[in-house]
């Protein structure tokens, strides 16, 4: 294992707080994939609903912390497209005029991906071995999508997924309405969209909804549960790596321990 | 016009309860985007096209003055006039001072964006000039006293039952109980009623998509071709443009048509391109006597060299509308004020304030879809984060907003801390959870819980249980 790549695992803070599995889901599928992989204690935020509020010191402060505690890796993998393109496209940008900092925020964007495209994109994984029942529909979340080109990847390897079906939703790049503090900054308006996502959703006829940003997978989910539709609704890392026996998706009820 | 845009939130309550409006958006949302692809999938070189359009702009605004005293000597050298005016109260006043000067009493217009922006029908109507709009869906929201809430499909707010009854409750010399239940027979009503105003107009005002520097000309774009009746049959035409319009040779234009046509409605080229060159020439069949251009700055040069200054590559093709969910949701009066969408969201506040905008680049999830499809490559949600730090630094958002922020922004900052908070929320809100996978309520996130769930955490934080395992193994 001596020139496998030493991989750090970034859990985000939705993960760690909302959906443990996805983090350990990430640990399976990158050890598998032959990598060496590591959680840093230290890790945080991104820092992204900071830059995203206009508050660029803190930020600033985030970013640092977790250029420190990651850029002795090999590489950095996110299971969110939105907190890997938060590393990946915005620290180079906050950075920009920072002599020092841009340096090493470049580096580390460079060696940081978003997990399934880490997968396919650079350890070359075309297929992976899982199994799941079921007609799955897959909503690419915008930042992922729009800032790191994931579209292919998932897809790809969904398809290898024994007994699972994609079908395609009508408009599976269109916005599912959480956008960070905007679900609560314009609940009303966010509301709009996560149903008109649900309705899309609902059309395909697809028993599972996976996508690969917790954010987006808890607006969803919250809506079609609301709703009273059971919609199995899934971070794509748990089909993948064959982890969905262990826990109930989300927002559905669990069984008494 | 009165801006509300510090509104924002209400207006937008009452558009997602409104159903036309609703039903108007429906249609919007799956309609401009479909055109849009095809037109783009029709041409493979569309990207190569968008990197030369956008090389054109920005080579125009490094040079602005340059290419903006260029058009004006070749203005005067076709027997035109240019006025410049540094604001809306100024191009209001020349424009008044034209129709004065040459009697108008009544001036048509075609369709500009700018005109909203200046407020120029008011205030042409309270000074005795009566202003009649020419294309069709700006005549809809004319004679229903609204503003346009789109920069290209003025009426797209609204549904064609409203437009019925708008028609019924003006066009009183016609039968009332006539049919008009088709887009069709509306759209000639309207053709038959505007004919004569076309003709007994004095004066015909125009915007442009276009000037062009090399000739003097400015280029303007249409579906109905009203334009070329408002700025050929009465006796002068002005145009009245702001100052980023100018390009420098037809050419460039041409480029940059490519570029509107299809990302604004997917056509491959606008029905008619007219391309006006100074007033009538002694051996010109028609055309005005008359040929003015309105030069308008309005807040235009205080971008450039900011971080607001791609805003002016701007061609207001209003792709970015059409796939903005926000837009989408509430349709463009929500906003308050003449732009709307992302570009309105970015250009509005740096026009009007930002005291009374903010709500608007606050109002997006930054999904990044506009700047997807902006044939400008205009980096709207980086523009909209801009504007929200300027406000955060001036400290003009929401206090509990900010409060929260720092609460948050102290613990993120502490590692232990964070970890320690991480656990305790994690295992509490599981374990109040329960069974049921979710919350019906949750204090400090009511917005979202009045109409959707919350899921309930799995446990354990991740870090808590990665901890465990460490130490065992
Ligand atoms: S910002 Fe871009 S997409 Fe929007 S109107 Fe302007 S050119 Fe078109």
């Amino acid at each position: 294992m001596a020139d496998s790549p030493r991989v750090a695992l970034f859990v985000t803070c939705l993960v760690d707080l909302f959906r443990p599995t996805v983090g350990f889901a990430a640990v399976k599928l990158l050890e598998e994939a032959g990598c060496r992989v590591e959680v840093p204690a230290a890790q945080t935020c991104c820092g992204q609903p900071a830059f995203n509020s206009g508050d660029r010191d803190n930020a600033k402060a985030l970013a640092r912390q977790v250029i420190d505690v990651f850029k002795g890796f090999d590489y950095v993998v996110v299971p969110s497209g939105s907190c890997g393109g938060m590393i990946k496209t915005h620290y180079p940008e906050l950075f920009a005029t920072d002599p020092i900092m841009a340096d090493v925020a470049n580096a580390l964007a460079a060696k940081t991906f978003e997990l399934v495209s880490f997968l396919t994109d650079v350890m070359k994984c075309d297929h992976i071995a899982a199994r799941y029942d079921g007609v799955a529909t897959y909503h690419d979340a915008c930042s992922g999508l729009r800032e790191l080109g994931i579209k292919d990847q998932p897809r790809r390897l969904l398809k290898g997924v024994e007994g699972l079906t994609l079908k395609e939703m009508a408009t599976p790049e269109v916005c599912c309405g959480f956008g960070g503090t905007f679900c609560v900054k314009y609940p009303e308006i966010s509301d709009k969209m996560v149903s008109d996502k649900v309705a899309d959703i609902v059309a395909t006829g697809a028993d599972t909804l996976l996508c690969g940003d917790m954010g987006c997978l808890l607006n969803m989910a919250g809506k079609q549960s609301r709703l009273g539709k059971s919609i199995r609704v899934r971070h794509v890392a748990e089909v993948l790596a064959g982890m969905t026996d262990t826990t109930p998706p989300i927002a559905a009820p669990r069984e008494k321990r | 016009m009165q801006p509300t845009s510090h509104d924002f939130k209400a207006n937008a309550h009452r558009a997602l309860g409104d159903p036309n409006l609703q039903r108007a958006m429906d249609m919007m949302r799956t309609g401009f985007p479909v055109n849009r692809a095809a037109a783009i999938a029709r041409l493979p070189e569309f990207d190569a096209l968008r990197d030369e359009g956008i090389a054109i702009k920005n080579h125009v605004i490094a040079n602005l003055d340059f290419y903006l005293e260029t058009f004006e000597k070749n203005v005067v050298a076709q027997g035109g006039k240019v006025h410049w005016c540094r604001d809306a109260a100024q191009a209001r006043e020349t424009i008044l001072g034209i129709c004065r000067d040459a009697g108008a009493k009544t001036v048509t217009k075609g369709k500009s964006m700018v005109s909203e922006e200046i407020a120029l029908n008011d205030y042409l109507e309270a000074n005795g000039v009566t202003p009649v709009e020419t294309d069709l869906g700006e005549y809809i929201v004319q004679i229903r006293h609204e503003t346009p809430s789109h920069i290209i499909a003025p009426a797209v707010h609204l549904v064609k039952e409203q437009v019925a009854e708008s028609f019924r409750a003006t066009h009183t010399h016609l039968p009332p109980d006539r049919p008009l239940d088709e887009a069709r027979v509306m759209c000639d009503e309207a053709r038959t009623v505007l004919r004569a105003k076309f003709l007994s107009a004095d004066i015909g005002i125009t915007g442009a998509n276009f000037l062009i520097a090399e000739t003097g000309s400015s280029i303007i774009v249409t579906n109905e071709g009203n334009g070329d009746l408002t700025q050929t049959l009465p006796k002068a035409h002005i145009v009245l443009a702001s100052l980023e319009k100018v390009v420098p040779t037809l050419e460039d234009a041409s480029t940059l048509l490519r570029l509107l046509a299809r990302s604004a409605t997917g056509q491959e080229f606008s029905t008619y391109t007219t391309v006006s060159t100074g007033p009538r020439r002694a051996d010109d069949t028609d055309g005005p006597a008359a040929y003015h251009v309105v030069l308008l700055d309005n807040g235009r040069t205080a971008l450039l060299g900011g971080e607001f200054q791609d805003m002016l590559r701007c061609i207001r093709c209003a792709a970015c509308l059409n796939h903005c969910p926000v837009y989408g949701a509430v349709g463009g009066h929500a906003y308050g004020w003449v732009y709307s969408g992302p570009m309105g969201a970015v250009l509005t506040p740096s026009l009007i304030g930002i005291e009374e905008a903010g709500n608007l680049p606050n109002a997006s999830t930054f999904c990044g879809r506009c700047e997807s499809v902006c044939p400008m490559r205009i980096p709207l949600p980086r523009m909209m984060r801009s504007w929200r730090e300027r406000e955060f630094a001036r400290r003009l958002s929401p206090q509990a907003q900010r409060w929260g922020l720092a609460v948050w922004a102290y613990v993120a900052r502490r590692p232990r801390l964070y970890r320690w908070v991480s656990a305790m929320t994690s295992h509490i809100l599981s374990l109040v959870g329960g069974t049921r996978g979710r919350f019906r309520t949750l204090p400090l996130v009511a917005g979202w819980t009045d109409t959707r769930d919350m899921p309930a955490p799995e446990g354990r934080s991740f870090m808590s249980q990665w901890a465990a395992r460490e130490k065992r193994s």
